[in-house]
């Protein structure tokens, strides 16, 4: 009777103990279950906000090129207004280059396929591949710049010539700023895949911020070459 | 819709709020680079107050000299420098960047229950932008000033001093981008980061107001930039944009300038309509009258206001058609106005009004604002327009909508938030005094301004005929007056920020959501997301948000019950 007991009791206290282990291991599992998933949580919170705040980076960069091309509109306005206002135009004296600026103007607009090429490389996660198109962009826009600087050189009158020279060099100037900082846009893009490793497949909107200036950028520049070479030879 | 909206699942009723957090900023925080839109707020009112102090003194020393016919005071093109830079000053440092920047950052994001703006370095930036621009402007007053007023006109502003004239177009281009980055920035954060509980069309009406100003500020500021550059260029560079002598022409100029600063005024009382729907509607215990009619407003008077700026060169050789077209849309921007101004008094009609200094101001507004509008509405006509132009019949006008719009707006403003942004109470009686001789001042300055004008008396001149002295005596004495009026509110402030009573949480038993907060707000505003239940204004329910000493656990429960 007494062994009956006492063997009761060890069955009991086996038993409770072994209830207790199994209590703490699922208490375990549970608190480990709850860590990985508040890990998981934050993760993915972090990877939320961070989406989120790309997307934020788009849409501002989106509002503020929309801004920028009100100044380039208020531009074409004035500059349709003094041309409006001149039956000879340009001025005798300040006539344009067509070809040498078509080459260019080719030159440019291509580089805006050159760097799509790199955004569907990095989309790829072919970072090779995009720094290389990338820096093609850079080279071209850099052309582009030089042979505005040798026009600039040769056409053999200035700024304060007549009110045609003064809106030639003001608009085609005002523009090459905006090319200059997309290239320093794009060295920055370079520069921070090189040495900080920026950017892949799930990480690019620095890249696609680029990408999307440099298209403004050639845009605005189609309806200068317009306005400027093309309408001033018909 | 339910009756009341109170966003927080706890009851703060343990809360006394009154900024010692040990999170809180400290007062040398301010004059430093910080993220915080809060503080970058402040930063907006407290920089641009000072220039509307400096503004101020050359106003009443403006004053002062049009005492008498003579130029006794002021030398003529010290008239002429103080004459533009007071312009300058009170539209690009002081309405401008205290109702955007200031107010705009402070309440947008704790009004939809953001952290912070959506790009905060970005917005630190926008405000650090302005000292520089100051110190241009500044700066070019002691180089003789720029004295082609604050149009700046070519081809006077091409002549004359030309360093302090290209000093003064870098302030405003300053400024300009300044506003551009902030519009941008309060777009994306309003977009992107309303709590999503509340819908748009429970955005609080200042919030709907700034999202009409930034889509302004985005459209017309660029315009500016252009012409001030191209003036640059003129001035500067020899290029022949403005020299009618090699094919320029001086009208172009005025066409870019006001494609911008036309919209400007909307700019400086589009955010001022956004506090006084606040105001009105938390101070007279009333939903706002057609809360959807005032937001919609906000947005046709963004787009008509696109529209009219060639009602300020009516007499610049513009054809007649021209003159008909702007006739016609400069009028149809008193419809939205008015819309906004019934909603207002509907607001207020029946209402259950404390009539505290806030909202003194908010109707001091409407009674200045309907006679600047309706001055405004017989300007907007070419033919009368005409008659009057460039007189003082324009200068009471425009005196009219500023001072008594958004300055008005702006006073309000502060009496109203002030115990939210520094967790103390204003002296009432001291704002009363304020609002008196304010009110006083005011309509004894520029009232008499409409007699001189349709007498005749042109506008921008140190000297004029003798036979206006006398009216000219009143405008003076009105003016001394405004001047004065300024001492009670600044002592007030110092006062009343280290020595008035703890404001708490919701002094005035506001439903927007700033009000659900600490006051001084912690640093990212709120201690969990709230959540929105009903519109922003739904006051006047039977047991809720009246005046009595009810407790905010009390309100929270009674809306509990009611929502089931």
């Amino acid at each position: 009777m007494t062994s009956g007991i006492i063997s009761n009791l060890f069955s009991l206290v086996t038993n409770l103990s072994q209830l207790r282990i199994k209590e703490v291991e699922v208490m375990q599992t549970a608190i480990e279950t709850t860590n990985n998933d508040a890990v998981a949580e934050a993760a993915e919170q972090e990877a939320i906000e961070h989406s989120a705040h790309e997307d934020y980076r788009l849409l501002g960069l989106t509002i503020f090129l929309a801004s920028e091309s009100l100044m380039f509109l208020a531009l074409f306005a004035s500059y349709l207004i003094y041309r409006g206002a001149h039956p000879v135009w340009p001025p005798e004296g300040t006539e344009v280059e067509l070809v040498f600026p078509a080459i260019n103007t080719v030159i440019l607009v291509s580089s805006s396929f050159v760097i799509h090429q790199g955004d569907v490389a990095l989309k790829k996660n072919d970072v090779k591949g995009f720094r290389l198109w990338y820096a093609i962009t850079i080279l071209m826009g850099a052309i582009f710049l030089g042979g505005q600087a040798y026009e600039y050189m040769t056409l053999g009158y200035g700024l304060s010539t007549n009110i045609f020279s003064s809106c030639f060099y003001f608009m085609t100037g005002f523009h090459g700023l905006h090319v200059f900082v997309g290239l320093l846009l794009m060295l920055g893009v370079l520069w921070r895949s090189r040495r900080m490793g920026h950017y892949n497949a799930t990480k690019h909107t620095g890249p696609e911020m680029a990408e999307i200036y440099w298209h403004f950028v050639d845009v605005i520049w189609v309806v200068l070459f317009t306005l400027l070479y093309i309408l001033t030879h018909l | 819709m339910a009756q009341a909206q109170i966003p927080l699942d706890k009851p703060p009723a343990a809360d006394v709020g009154h900024g010692h957090h040990p999170e809180q900023w400290k007062w040398y925080h301010y004059f430093w680079y910080n993220t915080d839109h809060k503080v970058i707020g402040i930063q907006y009112i407290v920089f641009s107050f000072a220039f509307y102090l400096i503004a101020g003194m050359m106003a009443l020393f403006m004053r002062a000299e049009l005492y008498t016919p003579d130029p006794d005071v002021l030398d003529p093109t010290v008239y002429n420098s103080f004459l533009t830079n007071h312009g300058t000053m009170m539209i690009f440092f002081w309405v401008v960047p205290a109702a955007i920047g200031g107010f705009g950052n402070y309440l947008v994001p704790i009004m939809i229950g953001a952290k912070d703006m959506a790009f905060p370095n970005l917005n630190a930036i926008a405000f650090w932008v302005n000292p520089p621009a100051g110190a241009f402007l500044l700066a070019s007053i002691f180089m003789g000033g720029a004295q082609a007023g604050w149009t700046s006109y070519p081809p006077l502003s091409r002549i004359t001093n030309p360093n302090a004239q290209s000093l003064w177009i870098l302030a405003i281009a300053t400024v300009g981008t300044s506003s551009i980055l902030g519009a941008l920035n309060f777009l994306v954060t309003i977009w992107k980061l309303k709590i999503p509980s509340m819908k748009w069309d429970q955005l609080p009406l200042f919030v709907w107001a700034m999202v009409a100003t930034s889509a302004l500020a985005l459209f017309s500021t660029p315009v500016l930039a252009i012409g001030l550059f191209l003036l640059l260029f003129d001035i500067n560079f020899g290029t022949n944009f403005f020299r009618p002598e090699n094919g320029g022409d001086v009208v172009v100029y005025q066409h870019l300038f006001w494609f911008y600063s036309h919209p400007a005024v909307y700019l400086m009382i589009l955010p001022i309509f956004g506090i006084m729907s606040e105001v009105i509607s938390t101070h007279s215990r009333k939903p706002i009258f057609g809360y959807k009619a005032i937001a919609y407003s906000s947005l046709a008077i963004c787009f008509v206001g696109l529209f009219v700026w060639v009602h300020h060169m009516f007499t610049s050789g513009t054809p007649a058609w021209m003159r008909m077209f702007f006739t016609i849309s400069t009028l149809i921007v008193a419809v939205p106005t008015g819309v906004k101004i019934f909603g207002w008094v509907a607001t207020l009609w029946g209402g259950k009004i404390r009539l505290n200094s806030a909202l003194l101001f908010a109707v001091g507004l409407l009674a200045m604002f309907v006679m600047g509008g309706l001055s405004g509405v017989t300007l907007g006509t070419a033919p009368f327009d005409l008659h009057v132009h460039d007189t003082y019949y324009i200068v009471a006008h425009f005196h009219y909508v500023l001072f008594g719009g958004s300055v008005y707006g702006l006073y309000a403003g502060i009496y109203h938030w002030f115990p939210k942004m520094t967790g103390r109470m204003l002296n009432e009686p001291l704002g009363k005094v304020h609002f008196i001789l304010t009110f006083i001042g005011t309509n004894l300055t520029f009232l008499p301004m409409h007699e001189l004008g349709l007498q005749g008396m042109p506008r921008r001149i140190a000297m004029y005929d003798p036979k206006f002295e006398s009216i000219n005596h009143i405008c003076t004495y009105g003016s001394m007056i405004l001047g004065f009026s300024i001492l009670p509110f600044i002592v007030n402030i110092i006062w009343s920020w280290s020595k008035g009573p703890i404001a708490g949480r919701n002094p005035w038993r506001s439903l927007t959501l700033e009000w659900q907060t600490t006051s001084p707000p912690a640093i990212e505003n709120f201690e969990e997301e709230p959540i929105m239940w009903a519109g922003p204004y739904d006051y006047g329910v039977d047991t809720v948000m009246d005046d009595s000493e009810q407790s905010v656990a009390e309100m929270l429960a009674t809306v509990k019950e009611e929502m089931k």
